[in-house]
C-alpha cells in the first residue's frame, strides 16, 4: 500500500516515519509538500510530529491553513485514513478534524520518555491488531500533549469509543502517575466519529525496531494495512 | 585623528595592536576597519593566547578527512563512502548573561557549523558546569541553560544524546554551557567553506540582519563576567524554526550541485564569515551592505558587519546558477540575496550603496599577533600537592551512609531530570540512550554505529592540569571502549580563566600538553575544537576545564555493550588493576574528597600505557562477545561504578573480595584505567587469556545476583535504596 507522508517546514518526524514505512514495513512511501495538493495514488495519509512554523503561536495554528490541508480534509472525506502523531495530531485537531485541543503539558517541561498505553477500542482500522486493554510501550517527544476537550465533547468521545488511547501503568491501570502531561482522563490518542482520522500524541514509528528498544508500534501500522488490504 | 582609550577597549584591542593594524595598512582605519579588525583579531577568531599552543595537538590520522581549523568543522571517514563531521563550541558568556537564549544559541551556531559543510546534524551532546544548586542564582542558570537547549534543540529535529553535568563554586559566577554536534554526510557531498572564483556570488540566506549580539565576539569572548552584565544586548536571540528550515533548504540546495561554499555565520557575523571564506582561497570580495536584508531601518554598515542574529548561511555560487539554487530558498520561504561577489584582489571591500565604507586586505585581517606567554604555576598548587592524604583520618561515618550520599551528589547522580526535557530518539538512530557511559547511534544503510561522549575534569586539573587533561582525554576514550567503540576522534572545548596572566597561561599550556600527551598514547587526533578564555570573575579564575568531545566506531552496531549487570549468577571483575588498592593517594581530587572531607587537593596520576592496553583489552573483550556489562570506574570510584551497574540492571551484586586497610580508598578511590565488567562463568577463563595475552591485570570482586549490593564487611544495602538515592539526587538538590 502507498502512504504520503506529509512534510510541514517544522517537521522532523517525516524522516522517520517514511524509514519505517519503507524500510521496515516494506510498503510504498512518498512525501506530500505543504504547498501540494497532489495526494493521489495514496491510500493512507501521515502527518509526522515536529514543529510546524516553530509552534510559537499556538501548536499547529498555522499550519492548518496550509494547501495540503484542503485536500487532507477532502481525502478525510472520501474515507482515506490519515494519522497525525504528535504535532500532527495538534494540526488535525487546529484543523478541526478531531475534537479537542492540545495544550501546554501541565509540569510545562517537554518530555522524551517511554509511555505505556492502554488500548481502549482494538475495533478500529487503526487497531485492529491489538487487544482489548492491550498495553503498549511507545515514546512521546512533546511540550503541548495535554488534551482537553470540553465536557459535552468528552461525553461523546467516551459514547462512541473514539478515546483509542490512555496512559497508564504497566499493569494497565489509568493512574494520574502515569499521565505524563496532565491530559484529560489520560487520553493519548483519539479517532474522529467516522473512524478513519486518529490522532495520536506518542510516536509509533519509533518503535518498530528490536534495536530502538521495543516493536509495539507496529501493531499500529500493521493494523492500517490488515485494513487497506481487506 | 588619535583612536580613544575608550573606543579600543570596546573592540578589547590594545594600544600595540592598534598601532601593528595601522603599520600594516600604512594608514589609520576608519571605524568599521577598526570594528573589523576588533572582531577578526579577539581571541575568539584569532585565537591570539592559544594558536601557538593548538599546534601541538596531534592532528594526523589516516581518516580524517579536513586539516583542523581549515573548514568550519573536523571530519572523519568512517568507511562506506560516508564521513562524521564534528565540534564542540562554548557558549559561556552568553549564557551567564542570559541563560535560556545563550544555551539555545549555543545549540544553534554548533549545529550550523555542521550542516554548512553539507552534513546532516544527527546528534548533541552538552558539557555544562555550574555552580552548586543550593544557591539560588545557580539554580536559575541551570533551569534556563536546560530549558533553552530543550527548547532549540527539540525544535530543530536533532537528538541530544549525552553529556556531563557537574557542580562546583569554583563555577558559581561563570557557567560553562559547551555544546557538541555530530553530522553525518556523504563523503562527495561535503562542502568546503572556501569562497573563490572571480565573479562567484555571495548570497546570504536566512534571518534578517538586527541589532543584536554586536560584539558578541570582541566583546563577550574577551571579557570577564563583571565586565559584561552592562552588556545583555550583546546576547543573540534564537529562532529554532528558522534554523530547521534552514538546515533542510541547504541541504536541499546541495542536491542541485550547485553550491560552491557555504559558511555559517556566527561570531563577528558577516565579518568574519566574509573574511574566513576568501581567506581560505587567497581571493577577496566586494560587498554592498546595502542589500542584506534588515530587521530595522537605520542600521549603520558598523552594526550590519558586526551584528550576530541568527540563523544565516553565506553561500556561494556562479552567476549562471544562481536561479536554480535560490528557487530552493524560495520553496522553504527563506530570504536569500546576493550581497557581493568574489574577487581576485586579496581585499575586503564593503560598498554601502555607491560608497565605499571599508576596504581590507583579507591577510592582514586574518594575522592577528600570536602570543606566547611565560607560565608560572599557580600558587595555590603549592598547598593542594603537598597536601598528606596518608594523613586523612577514615571516615567516622559508615561505608553505606558514604555511597548513598555519593550517589546522590549531583555530579553522579541520575541525569533523568535533565535529558527527559530533550528528544533523544528523533531520527531513529539512538540505540544507546544518555545515562550510559557512551551515546551509541546506528548508521542505518550499514551495521555499523557510532559512539559519542563528552568528558572533563576541572577538579583534577586543578590539581594538576597536565594530569588531568590527560585523564580528561583517557576517559572519554575509555567511555567509547564502554561500549566497545575504537576511539576515532576527538574535538576540544577549552574553557580557561584570563590567558595574559602567567599562572592561567601555565594551566592552558599544561593542559594542551596533556591533552597531547594522552591523545598520542591513544592515537587519536583531536580534529576541531574552539577557546573560552577569560572566564573569571572579580580577578578569579575557573578552574582550567578542557572538555572532550569523543567519536568512537563500532563495526557492529549490534555487539555494543551496556553498564547493566544483566544475570544471575555473572562474574564480576575489574579490568586495570591486580588488586582493588586501598593506597590513600588515590583520593587526590576524589569526589569522595570533596564530599566527605570538603577539600579539593592532592595530585591525581594516570600510567597512559597501562590506560591503553585495558581500552584495548574491554574493547576486544566486547568484539568478542564475552562480556555481559561494561562501566568506566571513574567518580565515586569503585562503590559507585559497581552500585550504579546495579541499579541499571535491576539486580544485586554479592561481593567476595574483602577490601582491608583503608576502605575509604579502596571503595571511592579514583584511580585512572580501571573498568567494572561482567561475564559468564563461563567466559570467565577466555576474558583471562586474552587478559594474560594483552598484559593486563584483573581482579574478580564477586558476582551478580540477587536484590542486595554487599560487600564483605562493609555494607549490605537493598539494590533500591541504592536506585532511590542515585535517581532522585539531582532532583532534591534543586527542591
Amino acid at each position: 500500500m502507498r502512504f504520503g507522508i506529509v512534510v510541514f517546514p517544522g517537521t522532523w518526524s517525516d524522516g522517520d516515519c517514511y524509514h519505517v514505512v519503507k524500510s521496515v514495513l516494506g510498503q510504498d512511501a512518498r512525501y506530500v509538500w505543504h504547498k501540494d495538493r497532489d495526494v493521489s495514488g495514496l491510500d493512507c495519509l501521515i502527518l509526522p510530529g515536529g514543529f510546524s512554523y516553530g509552534d510559537y503561536l499556538r501548536t499547529g495554528a498555522i499550519a492548518r491553513f496550509s494547501p495540503v490541508m484542503d485536500e487532507v480534509e477532502r481525502f478525510a472525506d472520501r474515507g482515506g485514513l490519515v494519522i497525525g502523531i504528535c504535532n500532527g495530531f495538534q494540526i488535525l485537531c487546529e484543523a478541526g478534524l478531531l475534537p479537542g485541543v492540545l495544550t501546554r503539558n501541565d509540569h510545562v517541561q517537554f518530555r522524551c520518555q517511554w509511555v505505556d498505553l492502554r488500548v481502549e477500542n482494538p475495533s478500529t482500522q487503526f487497531t485492529s491488531e491489538c487487544r482489548q486493554g492491550q498495553v503498549l510501550s511507545i515514546p512521546i517527544s512533546h511540550g503541548e500533549g495535554n488534551y482537553y476537550a470540553d465536557p459535552d465533547t468528552l461525553a461523546s468521545l467516551n459514547a462512541n469509543g473514539q478515546v483509542v488511547f490512555r496512559y497508564c501503568n504497566p499493569q494497565g491501570e489509568t493512574t494520574t502517575d502515569a499521565n505524563p502531561n496532565g491530559s484529560l482522563e489520560n487520553i493519548a490518542g483519539i479517532i474522529n466519529e467516522r473512524g478513519n482520522v486518529l490522532g495520536m500524541m506518542p510516536h509509533p514509528e519509533r518503535c518498530c525496531e528490536e534495536a530502538l528498544g521495543g516493536t509495539d508500534g507496529r501493531f499500529i501500522f500493521e493494523s492500517i494495512l490488515q485494513m487497506v488490504a481487506v | 585623528m588619535p583612536v580613544s582609550k575608550e573606543t579600543l577597549d570596546e573592540i578589547a584591542l590594545s594600544r600595540a595592536e592598534y598601532e601593528a593594524i595601522v603599520e600594516r595598512l600604512g594608514r589609520e582605519p576608519n571605524s568599521l576597519e577598526l570594528g573589523m579588525f576588533g572582531s577578526m583579531w579577539s581571541e575568539h577568531c584569532g585565537y591570539k593566547h592559544s594558536k601557538l599552543l593548538l599546534k601541538r595537538l596531534p592532528s594526523k590520522s589516516p581518516r580524517m578527512l579536513v586539516t583542523p581549523g581549515a573548514e568550519n568543522a573536523g571530519v572523519v571517514d568512517i568507511g562506506d563512502g560516508l564521513a562524521i563531521v564534528m565540534k564542540i563550541e562554548s557558549h559561556n558568556h552568553p549564557s551567564a548573561v542570559e541563560p535560556f537564549q545563550g544555551a539555545a544559541t549555543g545549540v544553534g551556531g554548533i549545529v550550523r557549523d555542521i550542516f554548512a559543510m553539507g552534513a546532516r546534524p544527527i546528534a548533541l551532546l552538552n558539557s555544562l558546569r555550574f555552580g552548586p544548586l543550593d544557591e539560588a542564582q545557580n539554580r536559575n542558570l541551570f533551569g534556563g541553560v536546560v530549558r533553552g537547549i530543550s527548547w532549540y534543540g527539540n525544535c530543530i529535529g536533532v537528538p541530544d544524546v549525552g553529556g556531563e553535568v557537574s557542580f562546583s563554586s569554583s563555577y558559581s559566577n561563570n557557567p560553562l554551557i559547551n555544546a557538541m554536534c555530530v553530522g553525518l554526510v556523504e563523503k562527495d557531498r561535503m562542502v568546503r567553506a572556501s569562497a573563490s572564483g572571480k565573479g562567484n556570488l555571495l548570497i546570504l540566506v536566512g534571518a534578517d540582519t538586527g541589532r543584536d549580539g554586536i560584539h558578541g565576539a570582541s566583546g563577550l569572548a574577551s571579557r570577564t563576567f563583571e565586565e559584561e552584565r552592562e552588556m545583555r544586548p550583546t546576547v543573540q536571540v534564537g529562532n529554532p524554526f528558522m534554523e530547521k528550515v534552514l538546515i533542510e533548504a541547504c541541504l536541499e540546495a546541495l542536491d542541485t550541485g550547485h553550491i560552491l561554499a557555504m559558511q555559517d555565520l556566527g561570531a563577528a557575523g558577516l565579518t568574519s564569515t566574509i573574511v574566513e571564506s576568501v581567506a581560505r582561497s587567497g581571493s577577496g570580495a566586494i560587498i554592498n551592505i546595502g542589500r542584506a536584508p534588515r530587521r530595522e531601518e537605520g542600521m549603520t554598515p558598523y552594526e550590519v558587519m558586526l551584528s550576530e542574529s541568527q540563523e544565516r548561511m553565506l553561500v556561494v555560487v556562479s552567476g549562471e546558477n544562481e536561479e536554480a539554487v535560490r528557487q530552493v530558498f524560495d520553496k522553504w520561504d527563506l530570504e536569500s540575496t546576493v550581497i557581493g561577489e568574489v574577487t581576485e584582489d586579496g581585499l575586503v571591500s564593503i560598498y554601502d550603496g555607491d560608497s565605499l565604507v571599508a576596504s581590507l586586505p583579507v591577510d592582514v585581517l586574518t594575522d592577528p599577533p600570536l602570543y606566547s606567554l611565560q607560565g608560572v604555576m599557580p600558587a595555590y598548587m603549592e598547598e593542594t600537592r603537598s597536601f598528606d592524604l596518608q594523613a586523612l583520618p577514615l571516615p567516622t561515618e559508615k561505608p553505606e551512609s558514604i555511597l548513598l550520599r555519593l550517589l546522590s551528589f549531583p555530579d553522579i547522580a541520575d541525569k533523568e531530570w535533565i535529558f527527559r526535557q530533550y528528544d533523544h530518539q528523533v531520527q531513529t538512530n539512538t540505540l544507546q540512550a544518555p545515562g550510559g557511559d557512551a551515546a551509541v547511534l546506528r548508521i542505518k544503510g550499514t551495521g555499523k554505529g557510532i559512539a559519542l561522549t563528552t568528558d572533563g575534569n576541572g577538579r583534577y586539573c586543578y590539581l594538576d592540569p597536565f594530569v588531568g587533561a590527560a585523564i580528561a582525554v583517557a576517559e572519554a576514550c575509555r567511555n567509547l571502549a564502554c561500549v566497545g567503540a575504537e576511539p576515532l576522534a576527538l574535538t576540544d572545548c577549552l574553557n580557561f580563566g584570563n590567558p595574559e596572566r602567567p599562572d592561567v597561561y601555565y594551566q592552558l599550556e599544561q593542559c594542551v600538553d596533556g591533552i597531547a600527551s594522552a591523545c598520542e598514547a591513544l592515537g587519536v587526533p583531536v580534529i576541531s575544537g574552539n577557546v573560552s578564555l577569560y572566564n573569571e570573575t572579580r580577578g578569579v579564575a575557573i578552574w582550567p576545564t578542557p572538555v572532550l568531545g569523543a567519536l568512537g566506531l563500532l563495526e557492529d552496531a549490534e555487539k555494543r555493550c551496556t553498564t547493566a549487570f544483566k544475570d544471575e549468577g555473572d562474574v564480576v571483575v575489574l579490568l586495570g588493576a591486580a588488586e582493588v588498592s586501598d593506597d590513600a593517594q588515590s583520593l587526590a581530587g576524589s569526589v569522595f574528597l570533596e564530599v566527605v572531607h570538603e577539600k579539593v587537593a592532592g595530585v591525581p596520576s594516570i600510567d597512559l600505557e597501562l590506560e591503553v592496553k585495558v581500552q584495548c583489552l574491554c574493547r576486544r573483550a566486547i568484539e568478542d562477545g564475552l562480556l555481559r556489562s561494561a562501566h568506566d570506574c571513574a567518580d565515586g570510584g569503585l562503590a559507585v561504578s559497581l552500585a550504579e551497574s546495579c541499579v541499571a540492571g535491576g539486580i544485586g551484586f554479592v561481593g567476595s573480595l574483602p577490601l582491608g586497610g583503608r576502605w575509604d580508598a579502596a571503595l571511592f578511590g579514583e584511580a585512572q584505567s580501571r573498568i567494572v565488567v561482567s561475564v559468564a562463568p563461563d567466559g570467565l577463563p577466555v576474558l583471562e587469556k586474552l587478559a594474560l595475552e594483552q598484559g593486563v591485570p584483573l581482579v574478580q570482586l564477586g558476582s551478580v545476583g540477587g536484590a542486595i549490593f554487599s560487600i564483605p564487611q562493609l555494607m549490605s544495602l537493598p539494590v533500591d535504596e541504592l536506585g532511590a538515592a542515585w535517581k532522585g539526587g539531582l532532583k532534591k538538590a534543586l527542591d
